[in-house]
């Protein structure tokens, strides 16, 4: 009833027009005002008390509005997405199918729009300290991730230059097909196995488009992220034996719930943290809450009967984390055998991305198949710089001979144990690392599937 | 044009679940309907300007009912009224 009534209508709409508020800051100045209105009615306790209805209504339809503005779900024309910067859930919910470019006001190169960006293959700018505004909305644009520029409205000689060179992209782009179906060998016979990272069940459709020799780090959150309550066995269950099924018999090697820290999500619970990055995240809620691990295990392993699937914990910093993780894998395995539900032979690994894992590594590798090195959190973890904070970026050494040794050393350990060793972090597909990878003999390398073709050529050409 | 005084009688005064009423029957009518009291006048049309009166108990209210309807209008404010306030 008080949102039928014009007056508060009247008064939005009066801040939207007049003082070129967005709609959700209007909805809440009118609630704001309306409410101070009543509780300045001193003389009338009842109508003071009103001033909370108020506060409430126009709160709940912030909200609404909120979400509606992120609501990326359906984007119907082809866009460049401009936002000051765009959190894990919104990403994780986003059509992307129209989306030509991103261009980010905050973030970083290691920040989830960036992330996301390369997974699919889109170009993106980020980090150009400039506001994003809807004054913008309609006007052309020429995003160049080459050169981290933005160009709006830009002239006809400019627009010309940057068709032909769109052009050119393409073609090599094409040229790149034919290496498609060609094994990832250097000149002299150095093997190393291309896989993909992916994070939905499109991203695996582009891994076999980009003949990915695997899927290297199958993130499961997005079956988590963005929901309101936990997935199902079964959900779960259709996601992994899809993917499977996919990938025809080529090694999936799926993660298990690495959520916390920056990627949220509200039905967990999970509590304000004073230093998220260093609390509840990943193995830590699993073996917490061992119930909610187990479902996903049941739904990995059978789904494993569809398939070749590996599983894989990540944030490990101890034997005995493994040894706990591993326990209640056998459990579930257990449980499946004695309701005769049928699965498949399940390599079992661990991500070695934090230094903790890296310098216990030769241990670690007694317990399991093989090691999957996150080199993102292995990066922030060893350097103690946030990889989302832009500050950092003048101090954060992506090639930090740190963290390269850790990986030196990991790979060392691991195959005196014959444990195979992957690189599944963004430094994967870093062409500058490619030859130390592959002189250290790294086993694979998990890239994005936009990725693989141009590291696949990289490769050949190495001796 | 029609005008017709009605005393409050309820502990609340014109709280809000019958002020919400007041003004779903007024929007019926056709007839513009102010009502007017110590504090102002409001549009009997409009909930939140009515709360803003903060009409209490005893507080003398003024109706004034003026259109083509204002006749049966007026025949239905005052049972209302004396029915819910």
């Amino acid at each position: 009833m008080l949102l039928l009534d014009p007056d508060f209508e009247d008064a939005v709409k009066d801040e939207i027009i007049g003082q070129h508020s967005n709609a959700v800051f209007a909805v809440k100045k009118a609630g704001k005002d309306l409410a101070d209105f009543f509780s300045a009615m001193e003389d009338n306790e009842y109508m003071q008390q009103r001033c909370a209805d108020f506060l409430d209504i126009s709160d709940r339809i912030a909200r609404v509005l909120e979400n509606a503005d992120c609501n990326l779900s359906t984007i119907d024309e082809p866009v460049i997405l401009m936002a000051d910067d765009l959190t894990p859930g919104e990403t994780i919910q986003m059509d992307t199918t129209n989306v030509l470019a991103f261009v980010t006001g905050g973030g970083s190169v290691n920040s989830h729009t960036a992330i996301l960006a390369r997974s699919i293959g889109i170009t993106a700018v980020v980090n150009t300290g400039v506001e994003a505004d809807t004054k913008l909305n309609g006007h052309m644009g020429i995003v160049d991730g080459d050169m981290g520029r933005v160009l709006i409205d830009p002239e006809d000689e400019i627009l010309e230059k940057y068709e032909e060179k769109l052009k050119k992209y393409n073609d090599e782009k094409k040229s790149l097909e034919e290496l498609r179906t060609v094994s990832t060998v250097t000149r002299s016979g150095r093997k190393i196995d291309l896989y993909a990272n992916v994070g939905n069940i499109q991203d695996v459709v582009r891994a076999v488009d980009s003949g990915a020799d695997g899927i290297g780090l199958f993130r499961s959150e997005f079956l988590y992220i963005g929901k309101a309550d936990f997935p199902s066995e079964e959900e779960q269950f259709e996601s992994y034996k899809k993917a499977a099924e996919l990938m025809n018999g080529k090694e999936v090697i799926i993660r298990t719930l690495d959520i916390g820290a920056d990627k949220k999500a509200d039905y967990l619970n999970l509590g304000k943290e004073e230093n998220p990055a260093m609390g509840m995240r990943a193995i830590r809620i699993c073996l917490k809450h061992p119930e909610i691990f187990k479902t996903q295990l049941r739904a990995i392993y059978r789904a494993s009967a569809f398939g070749t699937i590996s599983v894989m914990f990540p944030m490990i910093t101890s034997a005995h984390e493994v040894e706990r993780a591993l326990q209640i894998t056998d459990d579930v395995k257990k449980e499946l055998s004695d309701k005769s539900i049928r699965y498949g032979e399940v390599k079992r690994g661990i991500m070695i991305e934090t230094p903790a894992a890296a310098v216990m590594s030769d241990i670690l590798a007694e317990k399991v198949d093989f090691f999957s090195i996150g080199t993102n959190d292995l990066t922030q973890y060893t350097l103690a710089m946030d990889r989302q904070n832009p500050e950092m970026s003048e101090f954060l050494d992506m090639h930090s001979p740190a963290v390269l040794r850790l990986i030196k050393m990991t790979v060392r350990n691991a195959h005196e144990k014959n444990v195979k060793v992957g690189i599944c972090g963004e430094l994967g597909a870093d062409p500058k690392l490619t030859e130390f990878f592959i002189n250290n003999e790294v086993d694979e390398l998990s890239v994005s599937a936009p990725k693989i073709l141009s590291l696949r050529k990289h490769i050949r050409e190495l001796e | 044009m029609v005008q017709f005084s009605y005393v409050i009688n309820d502990e609340l005064g014109l709280h809000a679940r019958p002020a919400g009423l007041l003004v779903k029957l007024a929007s019926g009518f056709t007839s513009t309907i102010t009502l007017k009291c110590e504090n102002g006048e409001a549009d009997a049309k409009r909930l939140i300007a009515l709360m803003k009166l903060g009409i209490q108990k005893g507080s003398n209210v003024q109706f004034t009912v003026a259109g083509d309807d204002e006749k049966e209008a007026v025949a239905a404010l005052e049972q209302f009224m004396k029915e819910k306030l």
